[in-house]
């Protein structure tokens, strides 16, 4: 078995999983989302062994580094943050529903990753600059920051769309409590808050590292700050008055945006130190 | 606005805002975006070419051009900083009695009112069971407080009170960071330094001045080299330096990308690299009436006389790029010919095109055959006394950070009543400064082990 092979199944499995997620939340059936749940689990270990494989294939190849190095390599790493922190929400807070919110993005993330014509997912070698260890640690925490603001995304859209009547028979009022929701939401950004935090300061020291200057003002610094002000905005938001419910989880979405924006639009938008990336 | 209040009052309770905080943080973020667009610390012309004239004033009133060093953005900056200060100041004077009381009060009323109260009853009273409940939540929680109620007893015990101050630790982190960066931008430097193989020297130049600052010691580089991969892309560069002192070696280290040198607060960056200008090459002289080849050895400025005294050829220098109609044609010698009672014209002679010369077709055509490849090591060279301040500032934040987000204050009860038949009625609730979910979720953990008891 090869990487790619190990990454292609789980982009399925992971498609898979979404399916039974949202079957379940669409026929009210609770034994799909158990269902989900375990095939969720397949397609992580199958996004583990990927990563490790093309770890492995990289030093056999002479080349010799982590598997974090490119776009494809950093979505592939996302779908599996993603996939990991949803399993450990379910694990802890026993909401299954939201599965049908949080898996597609996992199958997303590595689908988009597989398929996008502007992605390669070739092993090259890297820049000498590329190589420290202060990077790995910066594209784990950063993807680790990334995949807490997609997931509080995907619970954000819940505000949207259940109803505010609590008799209402819809489907989707079948969604968790407005707590829950809330405090949900909440500790998935404030997990994203912290490890996009560490994330920025090991970039950082990554940075003053190879070139002696920690901050350099370059359009993927700046991005990643302005995420990480919307995010502090959202936390003193809701210590405000009549910030709370659909007006917060606009902002969380409007965060989520600018991750997307910080990890897509100034690689292919702006120009700067990580276009290698 | 009320009465008697005096102008600092009110500048005070300007400051002492979260909705300035907000308003502040939304600026910061927004134009933020513009420095990310418009192009930073580009030349006039460049910006009068992609943005016109008249937006070029606007861009210059507002220094777009260097937006993140402008005075309006650092203003905004003070302003976060004077927000966190005044905000920080005023909570902490009214809270820390509240934080750190000397003695800690309970009412167990207040538990009895919660919505994650949770009751059981079970087929035992007495002390036996005050005892256990009393041990577990020493164990599990800490100190606890016994207060007597109307038919039992009202356990109490709370842990983490301290940690209500982690959001002090991120503001205070902040003001550490942008004090370290302030002290950096005073005190420190980034510089650059070009020095071609065998070269010494003692100072370097300010990126942003265009000044040359002195080090303070000599830098020599002895030695440097480039490995590739087989695609082509360099692998890794080194550079081996020598430091001299006082006229004086004191040591002798390779530096390469990631890996610099810091010595008496000045660190040394191996940054780029590229061909330096050699002493002398190899030069083919051709005759075009005849194809007859003349072979010299010639020095870099050194003139020439060519193959039968008709005229003269002087090496003028090198070049990393010769530009010929508009062009790149890499690296290239140039020289000038100036041939006996003609006028003298300038020459390129490209090392990617070795027989370029032969298409002018003059009289004589020339050919670098052969010269020894000399690098040059672009060093970056940085100074930032602050640096410990912005590290600390770093560390601080993710403490700050960590307690805020994951630890919390809570306290928990455990009432228990005697009601009839020897039974007892166990009522359990827990209060939190956060996360009220997992709370809950706590609560059933505790009831059921307090089941098995
Ligand atoms: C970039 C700047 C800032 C960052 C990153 C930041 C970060 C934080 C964080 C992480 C929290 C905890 C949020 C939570 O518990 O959900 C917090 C709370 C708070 N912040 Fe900030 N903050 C910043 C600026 C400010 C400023 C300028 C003020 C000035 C008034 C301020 C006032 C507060 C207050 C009053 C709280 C609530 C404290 C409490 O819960 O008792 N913050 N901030």
């Amino acid at each position: 078995m090869d990487s790619s092979l190990a990454l292609s199944s789980a982009t399925f499995i992971y498609a898979l999983a979404s399916v039974f997620y949202i079957g379940s939340f669409t026929f009210k059936k609770k034994v799909l989302s158990r269902i989900g749940f375990i095939v969720l689990v397949i397609g992580f270990l199958s996004n583990t062994v990927g990563i490790v494989l093309r770890w492995v294939e990289s030093y056999q190849m002479g080349y010799g580094h982590a598997p974090f190095a490119n776009m494809y390599e950093s979505l592939v790493f996302f779908s599996w943050t993603v996939a990991i922190i949803y399993i450990f929400v379910e694990l802890k807070y026993k909401e299954s529903i939201i599965g049908a919110f949080a898996s597609p993005l996992a199958f997303l993330a590595i689908a988009y990753a597989s398929l996008s014509p502007d992605i390669s997912n070739k092993i090259s070698p890297l820049l000498p600059a590329l190589k420290s260890n202060w990077l790995i640690a910066h594209v784990i925490t950063c993807f680790l920051g990334y995949s807490g603001f997609a997931v509080a995304f995907g619970f954000s859209i819940m505000y949207f769309i259940k109803p505010k009547n609590p008799d209402a028979t819809t489907i989707f009022a079948k969604l968790p409590s407005w707590e829950v929701i809330d405090e949900l939401t909440y500790q998935m950004v404030v997990f994203g808050f912290l490890f996009l935090t560490i994330g920025i300061i090991t970039g950082a020291v990554w940075a003053n590292s190879a070139w002696g200057t920690y901050w350099s003002w370059d359009p993927k610094e700046v991005w990643s700050l302005i995420t990480w002000l919307i995010y502090a905005l959202f936390m003193h938001l809701r210590m405000m008055r009549g910030w709370y419910g659909k007006k917060l989880a606009l902002v969380s979405i409007i965060g989520f945006l600018a991750v997307i924006f910080t990890y897509f639009g100034v690689n292919f938008l702006l120009s700067g130190l990580h276009s290698y990336s | 606005m009320k009465k008697n209040q005096t102008i600092p009052d009110l500048i005070w309770q300007f400051f002492c805002s979260v909705k300035l905080t907000v308003y502040t943080l939304l600026f910061l973020a927004a134009t933020s975006v513009i420095g990310t667009v418009i192009l930073q610390n580009g030349a006039i012309l460049q910006y009068k070419r992609l943005y016109g004239e008249a937006f070029y004033n606007l861009i210059k009133v507002l220094n777009l051009d260097d937006m993140y060093h402008a005075w309006w953005f650092l203003m905004l900056i003070g302003i976060l900083c004077v927000n966190i200060i005044v905000c920080s100041v005023e909570r902490l004077s009214r809270t820390w009695k509240i934080i750190f009381p000397k003695k800690i009060k309970f009412n167990p009323e207040r538990f009895r009112r919660l919505k994650n109260l949770e009751t059981f009853t079970l087929k035992k009273d007495g002390p036996s069971i005050y005892a256990d409940y009393e041990g577990f939540l020493s164990r599990t929680v800490g100190n606890v407080i016994k207060k007597d109620t109307q038919n039992g007893i009202a356990l109490y015990a709370e842990k983490g009170r301290w940690t209500r101050l982690g959001v002090y630790l991120v503001h205070s982190s902040i003001i550490l960071l942008l004090i370290g960066a302030l002290i950096g931008s005073i005190f420190g430097f980034k510089a650059n330094l070009r020095l071609d193989e065998g070269e010494t020297s003692d100072s370097a130049f300010i990126v942003k001045k265009r000044l040359p600052v002195n080090l303070g010691f000599s830098i020599r580089c002895n030695d440097f080299d480039v490995k590739f991969y087989d695609t082509g892309m360099p692998k890794e560069f080194t550079s081996n330096l020598t430091i001299i002192e006082n006229g004086k070696e004191s040591f002798t280290r390779d530096i390469r990308v990631n890996h610099p040198l810091r010595y008496k607060g000045i660190n040394i960056f191996q940054s780029s690299y590229g061909t330096a200008q050699p002493d002398s090459i190899v030069l083919d002289i051709i005759k075009r009436a005849d194809k007859s080849v003349t072979s010299q050895t010639i020095k870099v400025g050194e003139e020439i006389q060519l193959p039968g005294n008709q005229g003269l050829f002087k090496l003028e220098g090198f070049l990393q790029r010769f530009d010929f109609r508009d062009h790149d044609l890499g690296e290239a010698f140039i020289g000038t010919v100036t041939l006996k009672g003609g006028k003298s014209s300038q020459i390129g002679l490209p090392m990617k095109f070795p027989t370029f010369d032969k298409m002018r077709k003059g009289k004589y055509a020339f050919v670098v055959k052969k010269f020894d490849r000399k690098y040059y090591t672009g060093l970056q060279i940085t100074k930032d006394p602050g640096i410990w301040y912005v590290y600390s500032g770093f560390i601080l934040m993710i403490l700050g950070c960590w307690v805020t987000f994951f630890m919390s204050h809570e306290s928990f009860c455990i009432e228990i009543e005697k009601i009839p038949e020897e039974s007892s009625k166990i009522s359990v609730s827990g209060i939190t400064n956060r996360n009220s979910q997992g709370m809950k979720l706590k609560i059933k953990k505790i009831v059921t082990k307090l089941k098995d008891k």
